[in-house]
């Protein structure tokens, strides 16, 4: 009996071993958040029904019904919900990009500033990030939009010449009627981009080769002005502009920039400009002061080191976070809602939920939407960081 | 071992919730011992606080009518502001009992919603504010005008249609509350406010200048107003719907706060025995107590004494009976019988 016990080896349970246990908890977390999400989603499949509320994704093929102003793409109320949705998109992502554009500028411009060695200039930088990154955001695009309603009213409009007008609906510009032969000056661009590449690649290689220097900056940058004027007015200049007249009440005609929408991007710009600023302060403080000197020891030209030395390697440091801020920008432009400019939430996730009543399918929607506009941009500059990061050799 | 726990505990908690929503509210609301009501963040003459920070208004009446009527109590209330966006959802969500926001009464609403709408407490259109100095006289001549409005309503597709119907084009300009819509139409952002004619006026009295604009006689849709519940629960859509048509019908008897006491013990006739509840059981058919009527008329007063409080043409608002007179002076009120 006791040579028995001996002969067999203590069974070890389970719970000591620890790859068993790794396994085993991990399939349990999987497990219960498999469950939650059930448990919601079935809870709340059955309290809409027992509320009698009907559910599904029928109601985006009806008539919105509901007018929008300034859309990008063609619009009225006899459109169905989804192109409402539609609208609604191209709005969001219309402010988003012009956000992130001005946003950028201007934190550069900001973060640069930030450095300078004259004390007035490096201060009023400093204070303008303090105050704009610590008041909220809605708040300062009620303050802009209030400063845009206090303008002039429409008959009193500032005249801005070329048939441009400002006043407390935004900016009133002529907009253009192309004539037949217009497509001929696009054309002209593209060639004279494509050119203007070849150009470079060409002047480089035979800089590699020959040491022979081109000036292939100037000759691009004048075949892309040159060719599309020079091709503009050999085919009559076919373009003409419809100048906004004041009807009644309104301007008809023309282009738009609407107040909302000034408001929205400056405030969105403006504030994501401070968080920017401060993001390509620390990339160029990030930068060794070793390497500049360097680069001057190998005598390169000061604007060379900081084209060729300083900056490449501060946009390691700058990228990663400046994806962050980017979309933080098109995110924050959901809060356009507020003052009526048509994106997402004012669309699909505002007048569409309340006049159709189906919370739960529009919120899902403007989630879905905002979620893969994010992992795009997310996308995009991941691949921009791969592009510029250390390649070691 | 703990997994069977946690899933048999996750299946009760389920059949709670589910059991939640089919369980009776008037029981609900007297275990808890107030009435949760949603009304607006703020209208003049019909919810808004006072200078002391009480609400009042007649939608406001109307919550307390029915706190009354379950406990003869006008403030046992809580009292949620809503926006024309969010209300109901918070309706549907259960976190109020009653809405009582100038809600239009709509097909959709009431069907596709889960809402059961009680009865209308004051018959509304939708018209158009304009400033005097730009000599509109009809919304007929309003092409190419902005327009202020508040999201979340009829009103964006009751306008739509009617610019639609008669070739306009207008200008939306259309912005989340009711004061940020009043902001931007006197900074001259837009040329027209539209909503419920009601809430022009009471917004009018608000504005700086009011005699500077003028309210367009066209009136574009119904608007019929009332409170509303979810859909299921009959027995507290009957109390609901039986405190509104007792106000009425108290005006229609000539029972007010000032008489109630007295005809109460004396009944000028059989119908004023039966709402006040000094001759049949009414009250307990409804679940609440005999004298549920006699307490609403004595605390908040008949419709009409109501009205005059509130929105009247003694008040700020001004407000005509109008189309919210009784059927007998010429209005459309008109309550089914007592009995």
């Amino acid at each position: 009996m006791a040579t028995e016990t001996l002969a067999t080896p203590r069974r070890s349970s389970l719970w000591t071993d620890q790859k068993f246990r790794s396994i085993f908890f991990q399939a349990l977390t999987i497990g219960i958040l498999g469950f939650a999400i059930a448990f919601i989603a079935h809870n709340t499949a059955t309290n809409l029904e027992n509320r009698g509320i009907a559910s599904g994704f029928g109601f985006l093929s009806n008539t919105a019904g509901y007018e929008l102003e300034n859309t990008l793409i063609p619009y009225n109320s006899t459109d169905t919900h989804f192109r409402a949705f539609l609208v609604g998109l191209t709005g969001t992502l219309f402010v988003a990009f012009f956000g992130c554009i001005v946003a950028t500028v201007f934190g550069f411009i900001l973060g640069v500033l930030r450095l300078s060695h004259n004390f007035l200039i490096n201060r009023v930088a400093y204070v303008y990030v303090e105050i704009v990154r610590n008041v909220p955001l809605l708040l300062q695009i009620f303050v802009w939009w209030a400063i845009l309603l206090a303008l002039p009213v429409v008959r009193e409009s500032f005249y801005l010449g070329s048939g441009m007008y400002f006043y407390n609906g935004g900016l009133k510009a002529p907009s253009p009627i192309f004539g037949d032969l217009f497509w001929m000056t696009p054309v002209a661009l593209f060639v004279a981009i494509g050119a203007a590449i070849g150009i470079g690649r060409w002047a480089k290689k035979r800089q590699d080769a020959t040491g022979e220097t081109f000036p292939a900056f100037w000759t691009g940058l004048g075949l892309i002005f040159a060719l599309p004027v020079m091709t503009f007015f050999a085919t009559g200049a076919p373009l003409e502009w419809e100048v906004p007249t004041l009807g009644r009440f309104r301007f008809s005609g023309g282009l738009a920039i609407t107040d909302m929408f000034l408001a929205l991007l400056i405030a969105l710009a403006a504030y994501t400009a401070a968080f920017i600023a401060e993001i390509v302060r620390a990339g160029i403080l990030a930068v060794n002061k070793g390497q500049t000197e360097a680069a001057y020891a190998l005598g390169l030209k000061p604007n060379w080191t900081l084209r060729l030395v300083v900056i490449p390697q501060a946009l390691r440091v700058i990228v990663p976070p400046l994806t962050s801020q980017y979309l933080n920008l098109t995110k924050n432009s959901s809060l356009g809602a507020f003052i009526g400019y048509p994106e997402l939430v004012a669309t699909i996730g505002g007048i569409t939920l309340n006049q159709t009543g189906q919370a739960v399918e529009c919120i899902l929607i403007t989630m879905a939407v905002y979620l893969t506009i994010s992992l795009s941009i997310s996308a995009f500059m991941n691949w921009y960081n791969r592009s510029i990061a250390l390649v070691e050799r | 071992m703990r997994l069977t726990t946690l899933l048999a505990t996750a299946a009760a908690v389920a059949t709670v919730s589910a059991g939640v929503a089919a369980a009776g509210t008037l029981d609900d609301v007297k275990a808890r011992g107030s009435l949760s009501c949603g009304v607006t963040t703020g209208l003049a003459g019909f919810a808004a606080p006072n200078d002391q920070g009480r609400w009042e208004g007649l939608d406001v009446d109307m919550c307390r009518a029915v706190a009354v009527a379950i406990f003869n109590d006008p403030d046992a209330v809580t009292f949620t502001p809503t926006t024309g966006k969010d209300r109901f959802t918070v309706l549907q969500s259960g976190e109020i009992d009653m809405l009582a926001r100038n809600t239009t009464w709509t097909f959709s609403r009431d069907v596709n919603l889960g809402f059961e709408f009680l009865g209308v407490n004051y018959y509304d259109g939708q018209g158009f504010m304009v400033r005097k100095d730009l000599g509109v006289n009809s919304a007929k001549e309003l092409d190419g005008a902005a327009v202020c409005i508040q999201t979340g309503t009829t009103t964006e597709l009751n306008l739509a249609d009617f610019f639609r119907a008669n070739n306009m084009s207008f200008e939306p300009v259309v912005v989340e509350t009711g004061d940020q819509a009043r902001q931007a139409y006197e900074a001259g952002r837009c040329d027209v406010y539209t909503t419920d004619a009601s809430g022009l006026a009471a917004q009018r009295a608000g504005m700086s200048d009011p005699s500077a604009h003028k309210i367009l006689p066209e009136i574009i849709s119904k608007e019929p107003l009332g409170p509303l519940v979810r859909h299921g629960d009959h027995q507290w859509g009957d109390v609901v719907r039986w405190t509104l048509n007792a106000m009425i019908t108290a005006e229609e008897l000539g029972v007010t706060s000032a008489n109630v006491e007295e005809q109460s013990a004396n009944p000028s006739s059989p119908e004023v025995a039966r709402l006040l509840g000094s001759e049949g059981d009414l009250g307990e058919q409804l679940g609440l107590s005999t004298d549920w009527a006699k307490n609403v008329i004595a605390r908040i007063g008949n419709y009409s004494e109501s009205f005059e409080r509130n929105i009247g043409v003694n008040t700020p608002i001004g407000l005509e009976r109008g189309l919210n007179a009784l059927w007998r002076d010429g209005g459309i009120l008109y309550t089914p019988p007592f009995r």
